[in-house]
Formats: C-alpha cells, structure tokens, sequence
C-alpha cells in the first residue's frame, strides 16, 4: 500500500522538534486513539527514521509506511 | 494613555518578568505611561524545587511559600484572580472576580503546567508523586515507613517539569536507603518512555552507568498504560507489567486548558517562535517557562532567562524600538546524585549538556542556591 492510500486518524505534526519531542508526541497520540487507528507523524528529525520503528515494535504496532523526505519525513503507525 | 502590559501567573516567569519590567520601565511606569499587572490564583509564589526534599523528611512544603506580594516591586499591580478566558482578538481577558474584561497591550502567558494523574486509569489511586504539595506530602508518610519492598519511580507524563528530578529521586531514595541500613532489602526500579533513561542523550549516556553502579534497575521503552492498585501492578503500552510495593510516578503533565480554548496551542502549551516567544497564534501575546512549547526543560531557569529576553523585547516595544532580544535556549540544572552529591549541567540550542563530575560542593552549592532562590524571584540574582 502506498502512503497516499493510507488515510490517517490523526495527523501528528512534530516539524522543529528535537529529539525526543517527536516520539514522544506519537507516543502520546497513540495512547488517546483506538486499536486500528493510524497516526501520521510528520519529523524533521532523522532520528525518528531509527525511534520511532523500534519503539513501534517493542509495543506490538505497526508501522504501515514511511517516506523519507528532503524536508521532512512521514510516518504511518497503525495502533493494533 | 496608558500601555498595558499583563502577566498571568505568579511563579518563576511571571514573578522575574514582573520585577524585570519594573526596573526595565522605570519611568513609563512612574509617569503612568506603563501599567504592569500580574494575575495570579492565589496569594503565594511556590517554589517547586523544594518538593523533591519533603518525602525524604528534609523540608516541609512552607520551605517553598512566600507571598507574591514580598517578591514582587510595588509598582506592579498584583491582582489575585483566575483568568477564565484569552480573547486574543479583543485583546482582553474574562476572570472569575471580575465582569468586566481585563484589555491588554500586550500579554505574557506564564501559567506553568498542571498534573493529569487521571489520563492514566489507577494512577491516582495507585500511584504517589512529589511533583505537588500534596503528592509529595503523601509520598512522605509512605516513604519514611518504607523498609523493605520495591520502590519503581516510573515517568509517565512527557514532558514534565524538571526533567531531571526522577533521576534525581532515585538516586538520592538508593543513598538515603543505603546510609540507613536498608538498601539490601528494597529494590529499585526506574522506568522511563523512550530507549535510554533520559530524554537528553547525553545526560542519558551520564546517567546510564550511575544508575546500574547503584544497582537501580532500569526499564525504557516503558509508557506506563493503567495501574492495578489493588494487584499492585502497573503496566504499560509496551505490554511489560512491573509489580511495586511503592509507586511513584511523574504524572502525564498538562497546561491550562484556557490556551487551547484560546487557540494557542494543544494540551495547555502555547506555540511560540522558540527565540522570541512570540506566540505563532495571537499577536501581542507572549508565552514563557512551562507553558511556552519551546522544547527546552521545563524548569525554573528556563523560565527565568526567557523572563529577560521577554522584558527587553517589551520594553523595546513600548519605546517603539525594534526588539532584538532573542532566547537562546539557556538552561541550568542542578542534579543530585545522592543524598550529599550532585552534578551540574548547563545547555543551550546549539550545545548540549555535558554532566561534571558528581561532588559534595555541587551538592552544597544547589542547597545554597535554593536558600538564595528568593533573590531570583525578586529579580536580583
């Protein structure tokens, strides 16, 4: 699946943050939404191309997709 | 007539601001060109800092209390007063005391943050803290019995106000257990929500070996999701349960809720430019310390050196100069390391921290600081 095609429940805009202020944003996203929701974070952080995948496994959820970009990369976690 | 610049709060920010005003606009405020008024819900200026002493039975929470109006330069009006709305298009402020609104020139959001205990489900019942007079109140009577089970400080709430505090605690509970014969029969954990014991990574990489020499366990990727109070459990997103004996945690933190009624900003933060918090929703409206989203620490000196920044671009304004003052993102913090030892960290935008070596005189230098901390209240150190 494409990003295009994935339509997130909620759009998580963590451009200018610092590390750890994108994961942790998702993070708390992720805890307000339901099973089967997916959370679009928007970084310019590079770390979240490494932070985000690993937390996202260590809780069980899935990471639908990610475009890496010039400006900023997109992130599509699924809660399951 | 009269420019009129408002401050809400009373704490760190808007207290250092205020006095800072007051000596930056001397004369527009002696010839009535200037008024100042500081809004607060209560009487008192609390120093929070103190709080991390009382569970260990070291000061009591009037350590931290002194009236607003002993701090802060006559000249200021200090009105106390909740704020209930931000019209930022009107420009003025609805309270709870007053009918008629309160009209700015320019405002000053300094309202702090505020616990959500509740966003996480028995986290209020199972749960103690020393992030309030209260929490820290109630966590004495649990902790000075405390003698032999497991301690787990868990950080649940990101950010939070003084981001090393719970390092601090269990470094200092590990010391404070030890010197009194104990430590062998209490086990410590610490938890924290990312993948390394901090959010700084180099105050992590610090931290990381000091905390496994004391022989505190450490869990992180560790998002605290629903405490059993009765089983004793708390388990988090992640799907790893940790049976407590005694659990404190730093609670999910908030801003008021009046910013994101007024549109500046999600979860009581107000969005600013991070050099001139300036906010990014409202003109003429600043925000500082706790509840600017600056991602700077949460912490007291933060919010004293934006109260500079704050006061130069207001006076520059108000003489109808170009404000150039910007913050640079300074940050100081003491860190105790033990019950007789600390660190020291000192970092802005540009550099990171890097933790001194832990000695007694750092220890005693934050003691002493925290006596003198009044000075910075009233705008002199």
């Amino acid at each position: 699946m494409t990003e295009s095609q994935i339509e997130p429940t909620k759009t998580v805009d963590a451009r200018g943050a610092a590390c750890p202020g994108p994961l942790m944003d998702l993070i708390g996203t992720v805890r307000d939404v339901d099973p089967g929701d997916v959370v679009l974070l928007l970084s310019d952080s590079d770390s979240s191309l490494t932070d985000v995948p690993e937390w996202v496994e260590k809780a069980g959820n899935e990471l639908r997709a990610v475009d890496e970009g010039e400006d900023h990369h997109e992130l599509y976690v699924e809660k399951v | 007539m009269t420019e009129e610049i408002v401050i809400i709060g009373g704490g760190t920010g808007g207290s250092v601001l205020a006095n800072d005003l007051a000596e930056r606009l001397d004369e527009e405020i002696d010839s009535g060109d200037v008024q100042v008024t500081l809004i607060n819900d209560g009487p008192d200026h609390v120093y929070k800092p103190v709080w991390l002493y009382i569970p260990f039975g070291l000061r009591e929470p009037e350590d931290g209390r002194r009236p607003l109006r002993e701090l802060v330069d006559n000249r200021i009006e200090i009105r106390q007063d909740r704020v209930t709305e931000i019209d930022t298009d009107a420009q003025q402020l609805a309270t709870a005391e007053r009918v008629s609104p309160t009209h700015y020139d320019h405002l000053v959001v300094a309202t702090g943050s505020t616990l959500a205990p509740d966003e996480v489900p028995g986290l209020a019942a199972g749960g103690h803290d020393y992030y309030s007079e209260d929490g820290a109140l109630a966590l004495r009577d649990e902790l000075l019995e405390f003698t032999e089970g497991h301690l787990v400080l868990s950080v649940i709430g990101s950010p939070h106000m003084c981001p090393a505090a719970p390092l601090e605690f269990v470094f200092m509970a590990d010391d404070w257990f030890r010197k009194r014969g104990l430590r062998e029969d209490i086990e410590i954990t610490y938890t924290y929500p990312i993948d390394r014991v901090h959010g700084n990574p180099h105050i992590a990489e610090w931290a990381k070996p000091l905390l496994d020499e004391r022989e505190i366990n450490t869990e992180t990727f560790f998002n605290g999701e629903e405490v059993d109070p009765d089983a004793r459990t708390l388990r988090s997103m992640e799907g790893t349960e940790i049976d407590y004996d005694l659990l404190v945690s730093i609670p999910p933190h908030r801003g008021v809720e009046l910013i994101e009624e007024a549109g500046l900003g999600d979860r009581g933060w107000v969005e600013v430019d991070k050099h001139t918090l300036e906010a990014e929703h409202a003109d003429n409206v600043y925000a500082l310390g706790d509840a600017a989203a600056t991602g700077v620490p949460k912490a007291g000196s933060v919010a004293h050196y934006q109260a500079a920044t704050i006061g130069q671009r207001l006076a520059s304004k108000v003489r109808g100069q170009v404000p150039t003052a910007a913050y640079d993102g300074k940050t100081i913090c003491f860190i105790e390391t033990g019950m007789d030892a600390a660190s020291f960290v000192e970092f802005d935008y540009q550099n990171p921290p890097s933790p001194v070596t832990p000695s007694e005189k750092i220890h005693w230098s934050k003691l002493a600081y925290n006596e003198s901390y009044w000075l910075t209240a009233r705008g002199l150190i």
